[in-house]
């Protein structure tokens, strides 16, 4: 198993309000190479669990193992692409996509073959000397892409990442994601709240209840890829997971 | 808009100077442009035994570059600091809302006690007026440091001065720019201040009240034109610098 989440909770306790339960006892196993999708509504924690399994948040109870060793922090075998804007604006493509290697210390012109590597995975030949404000959204995420799988870790987490493009330009991203993802091998766990998002890219599908956070379903994903968002399984799965997601709902 | 359209404010605002110079017929109250430009037109000069325009004026960005660096110096460190940490934000902040509203000027009575008339004190009242527009902005520019931006160092390991080095610096460098460039300005305002304190001897804001007390009003406003166009171009040069290196904080979004 590449990534193992034992019970893990997740309860704020701001200063002021009163503490706030996000995540609530969840346990599941990602082997490697997997694709697991993460879906639930806005607020139920989706975010707080990718960070939880980045390092960057601890959990109140439960652990989080990688590969075999706990999660106490940012780690090399994690790279995590956010829901918002990451890029360094004052940095060009090359910049970006370096940027990882070189706070690992990698020496420059070690960097520079990789870099150009990446960069040509993504689709943006041409576009290394560019800084991301003359960038599209999609272009901003492929760099993003980039710059996580330049370090080579064991697993992306991947938060929403297409949330912000337009449903055109997010289409051809799924799909070239997964095109990276077959090339590279790696486990993504990737958050988003579009059934039709999971649908066409998971293997497995976790549904995440409202808040505070519980795996309400799991589901495999047994079509096979290229999958075809107008085939009948691929309706039936995703009427059966938007029935899930209305009951969730109509319970609270 | 055309440039001819640009000249004529100055255009007119020089004649009605003319005008009012014939007019008035006293060149101890408003003395033609012809004379002030004059004195202009030969900057090295020597005034009244004084020095030339150039060499006051050269003197007096000396004394800025050096209150003003100082200023850097420490207010830049010391503003990341603050920025960076909300303990030593919540512990310095009522000092520095005390002393921010006192104006540069106000401390020259101190500095005379302290440092006498010369060098250090005009240094001083510089150092104090350009040190809380640099503090201030500096703690603005890292306290709005994207948090998604330092996350991802977090994620890629960036630790210590390597995340300071490679993204609070460069994330707060235009407001810190900003900071640098009113900073200056300030500074400039407080050199001409300080020069006319009596005991000075040299500089620009020296050379116009000595030329007052020789009733020079020609060298006066010589020396105003050239304190303003001197304040103009490090302005420019600022604003130039920032166009171009921080080009990415306008597009961004
Ligand atoms: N640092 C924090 N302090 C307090 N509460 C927080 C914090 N971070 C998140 N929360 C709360 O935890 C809950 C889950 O937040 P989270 O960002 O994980 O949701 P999400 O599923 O990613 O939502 P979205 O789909 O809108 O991105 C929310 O109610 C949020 O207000
Ligand atoms: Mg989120």
């Amino acid at each position: 198993m590449t990534v193992v989440l034992r019970n893990v909770s997740k309860t704020f306790t701001a200063r002021q309000n009163e503490p706030l339960t996000a995540l609530q006892d969840i346990s599941a196993e990602v082997s490697n190479g997997e694709f697991l999708c993460i879906l639930g509504p806005s607020g139920c924690g989706k975010t707080t669990l990718l960070r939880m399994i980045g390092g960057l948040d601890h959990p109140t109870s439960g652990e989080i193992e990688v590969e075999g060793t706990p999660v106490t922090g940012p780690d090399p075998r994690l790279a995590m692409i956010f829901q918002e804007y990451s890029l360094y604006p004052w940095r060009t493509v090359r910049a970006n996509v370096g940027f990882g290697l070189q706070m690992r210390g990698m020496p420059h012109e070690e960097r520079e073959e990789i870099v150009t590597r990446f960069i040509g995975l993504v689709g943006l030949e041409g576009f290394g000397d560019s800084y991301p404000y003359e960038l599209s959204g999609g272009m901003r995420q492929r760099v993003a892409v980039a710059r996580a799988l330049a370090t080579d870790p064991a697993v992306l987490l991947m938060d929403e990442p297409f949330g912000a493009l337009d449903a055109q330009t997010r289409n051809r991203m799924q799909k070239e994601l997964l095109l990276i993802w077959e090339k590279t091998k790696k486990t993504v766990i990737f958050v988003t709240h579009s059934v039709d998002e999971a649908v066409y890219l998971a293997d497995r599908i976790m549904v995440l209840s409202p808040r505070p956070g519980r795996i309400a379903g799991i589901y495999d994903v047994d079509i096979p890829r290229p999958r075809d968002r107008t085939s009948i399984e691929f309706a039936g799965l995703r009427r059966d997971v938007l029935e899930l997601i209305d009951r969730l709902e109509d319970g609270q | 808009m055309r440039w001819y359209l640009k000249v004529l404010p100055p255009f007119f605002l020089l004649l009605a100077w003319e005008v009012a110079a014939i007019l008035i017929n006293n060149s101890f109250i408003l003395p033609t442009p012809a004379s002030v430009a004059a004195v202009l037109l030969s900057p090295t000069a020597d005034i009244l035994g004084s020095g030339s325009i150039i060499d006051n004026a050269l003197l007096s960005v000396w004394r800025v570059l050096l209150g003003f660096g100082l200023a850097v110096l420490c207010a830049v460190p010391i503003g990341i600091i603050i920025g960076r940490y909300r303990t030593v934000e919540e512990l310095v902040n009522p000092i520095i809302q005390l002393l921010r509203p006192i104006p540069p000027l106000a401390w020259i009575p101190l500095a005379l006690a302290w440092f006498k008339i010369g060098l250090l004190s005009i240094v001083f009242i510089i150092f104090i007026g350009s040190f809380f527009p640099i503090l201030i902005n500096s703690i603005d520019g890292v306290r709005r440091v994207n948090r998604t931006w330092i996350e991802t160092a977090a994620i890629y390991g960036a630790k210590g001065w390597k995340l300071l080095a490679y993204v609070i610096l460069p994330a707060a460098a235009p407001a810190i720019w900003t900071g640098l460039r009113v900073g200056f300005g300030i500074a400039w305002m407080c050199v001409v201040a300080a020069e006319m304190l009596p005991g000075t001897t040299s500089g620009i804001g020296y050379l116009i009240m000595y030329s007052y007390n020789w009733g020079q009003v020609q060298v006066i406003i010589a020396g105003m034109i050239v304190i303003g166009i001197i304040g103009i171009a490090v302005d420019i040069l600022f604003r130039e610098v920032e166009k171009r290196k921080f080009q990415w904080q306008e597009m961004n979004r």
